[in-house]
């Protein structure tokens, strides 16, 4: 066998993925901006995606903000530097941990639901019933969820910054013995608009890329009840990829010039 | 009324890969005929119903809805021809986040034919239609069981009065009374709102129930077509065999797909 061939052949089925997850993607964004909308399903989507996720991303948050400042506590006190833990705390958690962990666990959960939902109403045909229903089912199905992950993503990352830096707050303070009002003054200090800016846009791309994932691998899921699971697996693994991938993308962007 | 027909296949072929599924079908539905086509698993009855539906694009040849050409057409085009269809998947394909209701009423409220407020009577009336109470328009399809979400799936497909039915294995699945009590319901259904219909399934109790005329499928060709009566004595060997079910016969089952 030609040595060359097994190499073309991943070329081609590279290319091949990118081309229709490009394709995907331009035609659900297509559909975010024209008629007819769904404003119910949004909110719907909206409500599962931000509102529910909030425990998780919560918990996520305030234990990374908690270990952070036991962490550098244990580092700092070596060069007497005790002082800058309030720095560190904010700094990591705005600009790295709050989105990039948010996003991790968001992708765990969301990502994995809309692709087994999509998925299940792939392989039932449902999908097909919404067309003959005279129903795009990339403006009902995928254009909903793209919205719903852009817009509330970045207010899941910011719930998960205060909660964050509570968490430092909480083992400065009450294990560490620094006092509390010195604490956040030094948080307050530090923080500069950019810092949190450049978290947000992070959150916001993320949350494009779990429900972009979620939705691309559920939609063309195959093979019943495997598929669906291969589908799931797939959404999870490329979208936790892609976060962190694009994390160091971004942060290229904002921090070095 | 003209000698159109309301559905005419021309030599349409369909291959996945090298596997060939469609080779060639010509197929003729008159205004307000039942045609139905039978034929083994993996013979294409499938993919011939949803190449007219538009969910699978054939490879060559012509498909005419009304004389009018649907291959190749724009999606406005697309859309306004899919009006006329009704659609009755084989597992119901039921929206399984939606109640009955919403589930009946579904197309009628995608094509803004009724106000949400008008829909659940609407459905109630639909439901009545097909043998069921007020009841069920509350549940959820998770709720009813195999038979009942057929009739709901049946209800929906008549609900914006199509012009043309189609049946995907109406029976397959279902208790042989349940199966009897459909193929009845098919009967009267299209008869009142006087579509035409277009059905395929291996069912042959069902076939010469609801057929006025059937074609059988075989290796991607229709093999033999003709009025329900002529069925057992066609003449032709592949359908002798396949309506008295014989495991010996010109026909032989591949085991491997």
């Amino acid at each position: 066998m030609n040595p060359l061939q097994p190499i073309g052949r991943v070329v081609f089925a590279f290319l091949g993925t990118t081309g229709r997850l490009m394709t995907f993607l331009a035609s659900g964004l297509m559909h975010t901006v024209r008629p007819p909308f769904y404003p119910r399903i949004v909110l719907r989507q909206m409500v599962d995606i931000g509102f529910f996720s909030l425990p998780v991303v919560g918990l996520t948050a305030v234990f990374a903000g908690m270990v952070l400042a036991l962490q550098s506590h244990t580092g700092f006190s070596r060069f007497g530097a005790e002082g800058a833990i309030a720095n560190v705390v904010v700094l990591s958690i705005t600009r790295e941990l709050g989105p990039v962990l948010a996003g991790l666990m968001v992708a765990g959960r969301i990502g994995a639901s809309l692709a087994a939902e999509i998925g299940t109403m792939r392989v039932t045909e449902q999908i097909d019933a919404l067309t003959t229903l005279s129903t795009n089912p990339m403006k009902y199905l995928v254009a909903p969820r793209l919205i719903a992950g852009i817009t509330m993503f970045p207010l899941l990352v910011l719930v998960a910054d205060i909660i964050g830096v509570f968490g430092g707050y909480l083992v400065a303070v009450h294990k560490l013995g620094f006092n509390g009002a010195n604490y956040l003054q030094k948080t307050w200090e530090m923080l500069t608009y950019s810092d949190v800016e450049s978290g947000l846009v992070k959150a916001a791309v993320f949350g494009f890329i779990v429900s972009l994932m979620g939705c691309y691998h559920g939609y063309n899921s195959k093979g019943g009840a495997q598929g669906v699971g291969r589908a799931t697996t797939n959404a999870v693994v490329s979208a936790s990829i892609l976060i962190l991938c694009s994390d160091y993308i971004i942060t290229e962007m904002f921090f070095t010039k | 009324m003209s000698d159109t027909p309301k559905i005419e296949m021309r030599g349409v072929t369909k291959a996945f890969g090298k596997k060939v599924v469609l080779n060639g079908v010509d197929l003729d539905v008159g205004v307000g005929e039942s045609v139905v086509i039978i034929g083994g698993s993996g013979t294409g009855k499938s993919v011939t119903l949803k190449s007219i539906l538009g969910l699978l694009t054939p490879d060559t040849g012509s498909i005419k809805v009304d004389g009018e050409e649907v291959i190749g057409m724009g999606s406005a085009d697309r859309e306004r021809v899919s009006h006329q269809f009704g659609m009755l998947f084989q597992g119901g394909a039921l929206f399984d986040s939606l109640p009955v209701w919403e589930n009946v009423s579904f197309g009628l409220l995608a094509e803004k034919r009724c106000t949400r407020a008008d829909a659940h009577g609407i459905a109630i009336e639909k439901l009545a239609m097909v043998g069921m109470n007020a009841d069920v328009a509350d549940l959820m399809p998770s709720e009813l069981s195999g038979g009942m979400q057929k009739r709901v799936g049946l209800a929906r497909a008549i609900a914006s009065d199509p012009e043309i039915i189609f049946f995907d294995e109406p029976t397959t699945g279902l208790d042989p009374i349940m199966a009897d009590v459909i193929n009845d319901l098919i009967v009267k259904v299209t008869r009142e709102v006087g579509a035409t219909g277009l059905s395929i399934t291996h069912d042959m109790a069902s076939a010469r129930k609801i057929a006025n005329r059937i074609a059988m499928l075989y290796e991607g060709k229709i093999i033999w077509q003709g009025p329900v009566e002529d069925i057992d004595h066609s003449g032709n060997e592949y359908v002798e065999q396949f309506i008295n079910g014989k495991a010996e016969g010109p026909i032989q089952m591949a085991v491997r797909a």
